[in-house]
């Protein structure tokens, strides 16, 4: 059974929403925007307040590459521009909507295309406009990751199907309920980026994904549709890791999957490039797993991006009484949030309620070298001396062990004995290297 | 209801085991070669184990107030050092000469250099040094298990070329020796436990034990009796194993482990002491800085090793 070097074991606690179909939520009527949803450069507000807008008109873009742009989620109008709060904890200029009575119907479809009908530009072009970001919770527009340099053979994409994250269900769901969509939107990428292969990488707690996503690949017209199972671990969804796992194939440090003939993409995404090929629908939706032991009723929820999380969690029958702590994405990499006056973005794979009961009070002592982080760091750093030389500020050994490397999966830290945050460490590492880089 | 829910940097879940749970499956893994003394040796034996494990803990606990420290005897690692220390001492080691090497091991070798994981020296094994070196007849007057008798250890006798004790005798621990390194049988299932709870890894007791197995043969030795015989068992699973001052990687602790082995046999073949576990992994402490800058684990798309 295929898998990559090192990693953990995490219980998977996915069982709570793992066999729950999708629904849909209710229409809100209210919805925030933040102009920044991408792993890149933030969009520009391109509606004024008082602006009346269709659902799924364009209200921000930009003229830099790696970015994306930002859609009306639903019809109304536009009664604020301006910073305001959000999972990621820093207040962000957003555009608010309104519904109104007299909303505009939806903006008129894009024709009904089929992606095999396009060319690579075509693809590229209809991907941007429609706003996709990767959907696994990074981000990274997706038109960029299509469009790899000409002196870049790409071989292979694949489509990313782990779920590593304990807790996440939402791509779990969409390998059993859109498997038609994922393989045209990965036959899209593979035409995009010019490969032959498309592999599906499916950790094997998913046996069910495994089965249908097979069954699919089996009666498909598109060629080269290989889907493989992989020993369940964490981070396997880490794109480097997948790679590794299913190819072998090492993305150099410091370079990117292209630098190896492959393209990543997770399913979720790949949903989100066939729905805009065929039917020019942009990003204003996404799939979103409600769930933990502080949420009454656990669901997987078709929402609107800009949608409170109140309004989300209320349509989940709400928090109970011991709900203490409430988590954007996995429990592995997401981000606490003291609120729930923040809206759901582009990145919110999931909205995980732990009670008090689940939240560890984690007090950091002192290093016993016991040397688990090593054995877990799945990039092979040594996460021990990384964090003893983060806390002395010896930046060039934080350099030279290699902090840039750092995926920030949590492996370590999730380990640590003495309970040391020490992948925070490094994310304050990492920033202090590029202040330093940019000074100089 | 909207507002201060609790934050904090991610991960938000962590395995169970900390450093406290740790410790506490290591004491009790050592509650088998404990008894295993408390038979052959007598309540005496249990007594001296008791003594210097209220010593070690006391003396951190006095010392982490004197010197303004957070007190973190609930830890356990005190407990652990005092019960090693016991386990490598002579059963009939004056009380108080033992709790001078529990305070020594605390206070000397982990206090003042920092504490709980900065210490460079396995504590229990340089305070079993300080009373060699302090109280050289007390510290090598062997008694044997069955009359009580003051009699020779079997590497002194091997060393002297006299018959030593049959297998059988070694591995279930009818034969002189310190409280703890007699039963192996003892020591076996106390690492079992500790192996088997993912505590300690193979790398550093496959390599002492093989290469001082290797070794030995390779010398003209009986293998299976330098195994079997003197500190060399505890040693390789409860010493060089131990977390603090042996390397992080396995590949360091496999190499810290060969470098264990080859200074047990030189020093038990060619050295002025019959026994030379406890000299090898002090020195292979000192090594354990060295080891660790030079052998890393392999970057992920990294085109070579470094450093």
């Amino acid at each position: 059974m295929k898998t990559f070097p090192r990693g953990i074991h995490v219980g998977h606690k996915k069982e709570a929403t793992q066999s729950l179909p999708i629904c849909r939520a209710a229409l809100p009527k209210r919805v925030v925007l933040p102009l920044q949803q991408n792993l890149g450069v933030p969009a520009e507000a391109i509606v004024k307040v008082g602006d009346v807008v269709a659902e799924g008109q364009k209200i921000a873009d930009s003229a830099k590459f790696i970015s994306a742009p930002i859609h009306a989620p639903i019809a109304g109008k536009v009664t604020r521009i301006e910073k305001l709060p959000t999972a990621a904890g820093v207040p962000v200029q957003s555009i608010v909507i309104e519904a109104t009575e007299d909303a505009p119907a939806a903006s008129p479809a894009g024709d009904r295309r089929f992606w095999k009908d396009l060319d690579r530009d075509a693809i590229r072009k209809a991907v941007r406009e429609a706003g996709i970001v990767g959907l696994g919770g990074a981000t990274f527009p997706a038109h960029v990751k299509l469009s790899p340099p000409s002196e870049k053979k790409i071989d292979v994409v694949i489509i990313n199907g782990c779920e590593c994250e304990p807790y996440l269900t939402v791509d779990h769901r969409l390998m059993l309920e859109r498997p038609g969509d994922i393989l045209s939107g990965a036959g899209a990428i593979a035409r995009a980026v010019g490969a032959d292969r498309i592999i599906l990488g499916i950790e094997n707690n998913k046996p069910d994904a495994i089965r249908t996503l097979s069954a699919e690949a089996k009666k498909s017209t598109i060629p080269g549709v290989e889907v493989i199972s992989l020993k369940t671990k964490y981070p396997q969804g880490g794109e480097k890791m997948l790679i590794k796992a299913i190819l072998g194939r090492e993305v150099p440090s410091g370079g990117l999957p292209m630098d190896v003939g492959v393209v990543v993409h997770n399913v979720g995404t790949a949903v989100a490039i066939a729905e805009a090929l065929e039917s020019g629908k942009p990003l204003i939706e996404r799939v979103v797993t409600v769930t933990g032991s502080g949420v009454r009723n656990p669901k997987n929820l078709l929402i609107r991006i800009g949608t409170s999380f109140a309004e989300v969690i209320e349509q989940c029958g709400g928090l109970t009484e011991d709900a203490a702590k409430i988590i954007m994405g996995g429990p592995m990499t997401g981000t606490a949030v003291s609120s729930l006056d923040v809206p759901v973005v582009k990145a919110t794979s999931s909205i995980l309620v732990l009670a008090k009961r689940d939240v560890g009070d984690f007090a950091e002592g002192s290093c016993i070298r016991c040397g688990r982080c090593i054995r877990a760091c799945p990039v092979g750093l040594m996460p021990n001396y990384l964090a003893d030389f983060t806390k002395i500020k010896n930046w060039e050994r934080v350099e030279e062990y290699r902090v840039a490397d750092c995926i920030e999966c949590g492996c370590c830290t999730y380990g640590c004995p003495a309970r040391i945050f020490l992948v925070q460490y490094f994310k304050v590492a990492k920033r202090e290297l590029q202040l330093r880089k940019a000074v100089c | 209801m909207l507002m201060n829910f609790e934050t904090s940097v991610s991960p938000h879940v962590r395995a169970r085991d900390d450093v406290q749970s740790i410790m506490w499956w290591v004491v009790f893994s050592l509650l088998f070669p404990i008894a295993a003394a408390t038979w052959f040796f007598g309540f005496k034996a249990l007594l001296l184990v008791v003594f210097t494990t209220v010593a070690a803990v006391l003396a951190e606990a006095a010392f982490q107030r004197i010197v303004g420290k957070p007190i973190t005897i609930r830890d356990g690692s005190a407990a652990v050092t005092g019960i090693l220390l016991a386990l490598v001492l002579p059963p009939t080691l004056p009380l108080w000469m033992a709790g001078i090497g529990a305070v020594a091991a605390v206070v000397l070798v982990k206090g003042l250099f920092g504490g709980l994981g900065f210490n460079i020296f396995n504590p229990a094994l340089a305070a079993r040094a300080i009373l060699l070196a302090s109280w050289p007849v007390a510290m090598t007057t062997w008694t044997s298990p069955i009359d009580s008798l003051t009699t020779a250890s079997p590497l002194f006798l091997a060393k002297m070329h006299q018959a030593v004790p049959d297998y059988l005798s070694l591995f279930m621990g009818s034969r002189a020796g310190s409280l703890g390194e007699t039963s192996v049988l003892a020591i076996l299932i106390g690492a079992g436990i500790l192996y088997g709870k993912k505590i300690i890894d193979w790398p550093a007791p496959t390599a002492f034990i093989g290469s001082v197995a290797l070794l030995t043969a390779i010398l003209g030795q009986d293998p299976l009796f330098h195994v079997l015989s003197g500190g060399l068992l505890l040693g390789a699973f409860f010493m060089a194993t131990d977390y603090v001052t042996a390397p992080v990687t396995t590949k360091g602790r496999f190499i810290f482990g060969l470098g264990c082995g080859v200074i047990t046999v030189l020093i038990r073949l060619y050295g002025g002491f019959p026994e030379g576990v406890n000299y090898s992994i002090l020195i292979m402490n000192m090594l354990t800085p060295v080891i660790d800058t030079y052998v890393r684990p392999r970057l992920f798309g990294g085109v070579k090793k470094h450093g």
